[in-house]
């Protein structure tokens, strides 16, 4: 019983030591970010960063547009094969949209983000924390978060968003394929439905999901990486660790999010 | 007058002291080894006068400014004047042997790029590495890698040079070049350097004064004569290569002897 509760405190310890880390390295991290910025920032940061955004976004980007249009298809087509029931087949379009733009867009991009990027991050980071790398921009007398980190960071601020756009865009396309296979509604017609379907504060909501996801994943890959101890092993432990934690992370913060604008919705 | 000074400095990791009231003296000019075997606490040493870690109690001054309560600012500034090339060489394996070498000049001087070329070259000419500058780190050799780091660590013409294990892992004759190389710079830049290794010949080939670490404790500090003709116990069982403890494995020679003279079931 001793050893039951001594290990829950242990463990509950942990979990307040890594969540003070993340709240330590985010606010480090924007600190640090001004530098990474274009023209006000040092330009070799800002080309780091930029790379970065190719890397996250620009390669992730045919992943990211085939899952969504695979999650539209299923989408879509679970919604008819009950709507249909009801002669509200037409339905299926505000499903879709609503759900992609609000709801999937973000999500299936920061679940593919963490598989990918996250896990890079914490690879990257921890391999160069194992061969000393990280102590050699200290003594060469660099900020380890402003060289590091920050172009990371602003990076997945960056590219998030835009790969969550892109999802959203091929998950309704995927949706109207659907709609002119089954019911033989026109493209033009479909995106029209869909325009009026979408509000601005969908869009808003998003954005907002989107770039809290893109801070969650950015934030603990890299964490996973500066916590690396000891040799290879260990990279391949933070790595997976990142993955884990990042998406369990995005998921609650869906959650948070989703109920919040739900009854912000409301009123 | 020294230029650094460490004065009873304590170290220690989750309640193990590591450094025990260490006082040391560097002289400007000079070669000192720190000589010790694995465990004694050398690299823990230099990664406090690196102003990596910082010390449970005790100082050390670097050109008389106390690193363990100095400002971030001020030890930023006093790291651009100590080049550092760490045991594993610690290249960034992203660029290429001239980025690496030109980092620090490209981020903290306003150099044109190409006196910044002419110093890289210059720094890579002087380790013998002038034409494999565009290679990447993971396509050198052990005993490249180390003279790349060297070269990195002379970029900014620092006043202090500190090189960890350098010819940790090296065949004899590559161990002797690199041995040449900081004696060549010594002379040359009269600089100051603080090496680390547990390598007798090495440490006896290039040291001016050599400081002996056991257990966290200083146990003697000399020139090359001095040393040698110290009594103390162990120094002198470093210096004459004796075991702690001679091995003794009764039951394994009397088994082998049966086996051999097989009276022993064959497996």
């Amino acid at each position: 019983m001793a050893n039951l509760l001594e290990t829950a405190g242990r463990e509950t310890l942990n979990q307040f030591d890594y969540v003070g880390s993340l709240n330590i390295q985010f606010w480090a991290t924007l600190r640090g970010m001004r530098m990474a910025l274009p023209l006000i920032g040092n330009r070799h940061r800002w080309h780091a960063a930029a790379h970065q955004i190719l890397e996250i976004g620009l390669n992730a980007l045919p992943m990211v547009a085939l899952m969504a249009m695979c999650s539209g298809f299923i989408l879509a087509m679970q919604g008819a094969s009950e709507l249909r029931r009801f002669g509200a087949l037409h339905f299926v379009i505000d499903l879709v949209a609503v759900g992609f733009t609000r709801e999937l867009g973000p999500l299936l991009t920061a679940i593919a983000v963490s598989g990918r990027s996250g896990s890079a991050f914490a690879a990257e980071i921890g391999t160069m924390k194992v061969t000393e790398e990280i102590d050699a921009l200290k003594v060469m007398a660099f900020e380890p978060v402003e060289f590091v980190l920050a172009p990371k960071y602003l990076a997945a601020l960056v590219a998030v968003p835009c790969l969550s756009i892109v999802a959203a865009l091929f998950g309704i396309l995927a949706g109207g394929l659907f709609m002119l296979f089954s019911t033989h509604l026109d493209l033009l017609l479909y995106f029209r439905y869909v325009l009026t379907s979408i509000e601005l504060r969908d869009v808003v909501a998003a954005m907002i999901k989107s770039l809290a996801f893109a801070t969650i994943i950015a934030h603990v890959g890299c964490l996973e990486g500066l916590r690396v101890r000891g040799g290879p092993d260990a990279v391949g432990r933070s790595t997976t660790s990142a993955v884990v934690r990042s998406t369990f992370m995005v998921i609650v913060a869906d959650a948070i999010f989703t109920t919040i604008f739900y009854f912000a919705g409301k009123t | 007058m020294s230029i650094i000074s460490v004065r009873d400095l304590v170290v220690e990791y989750d309640g193990r002291r590591v450094l025990d009231g260490l006082n040391l003296d560097i002289v400007p000019g000079e070669i000192t080894v720190l000589l010790g075997g694995s465990g004694s606490g050398k690299s823990t040493l230099l990664r406090q006068i690196l102003g990596l870690e910082r010390p449970k109690s005790g100082s050390i001054s670097i050109k008389g400014t106390d690193i363990t309560c100095c400002s971030p600012a001020d030890l930023k500034n006093l790291r651009r004047s100590i080049g550092v090339a760490f045991q594993s060489a610690a290249l960034f394996n992203s660029l290429s042997l001239e980025d690496n070498v030109a980092l620090t000049l490209r981020e903290h001087t306003a150099l044109a790029p190409s006196i910044i070329d002419l110093i890289v070259w210059l720094k890579l000419a002087v380790v013998g590495l002038a034409d494999f500058g565009k290679l990447r780190p993971q396509e050198l050799s052990g005993g490249m890698k180390k003279r790349a780091a060297v070269a990195r660590a002379l970029a900014m013409d620092p006043e202090i040079l500190v090189l960890d294990e350098p010819s940790a892992g090296l065949d004899p004759i590559v161990a002797a070049e690199l041995d040449e190389l900081i004696l060549f710079l010594k002379e040359t830049f009269q600089i100051t350097a603080l090496v680390v290794t547990h390598e007798l010949a090495s440490a006896f080939r290039i040291a001016d004064r050599i400081a002996m670490l056991f257990n966290g404790k200083l146990l003697a500090v000399g020139t090359k004569d001095e040393i040698r003709a110290i009594q103390h116990p162990r120094v002198r069982q470093f210096l004459n290569r004796v075991p702690d403890s001679p091995v003794h494995t009764p039951a394994f020679a009397s088994h082998l002897e049966r086996y051999v003279h097989g009276q022993e079931a064959k497996p």
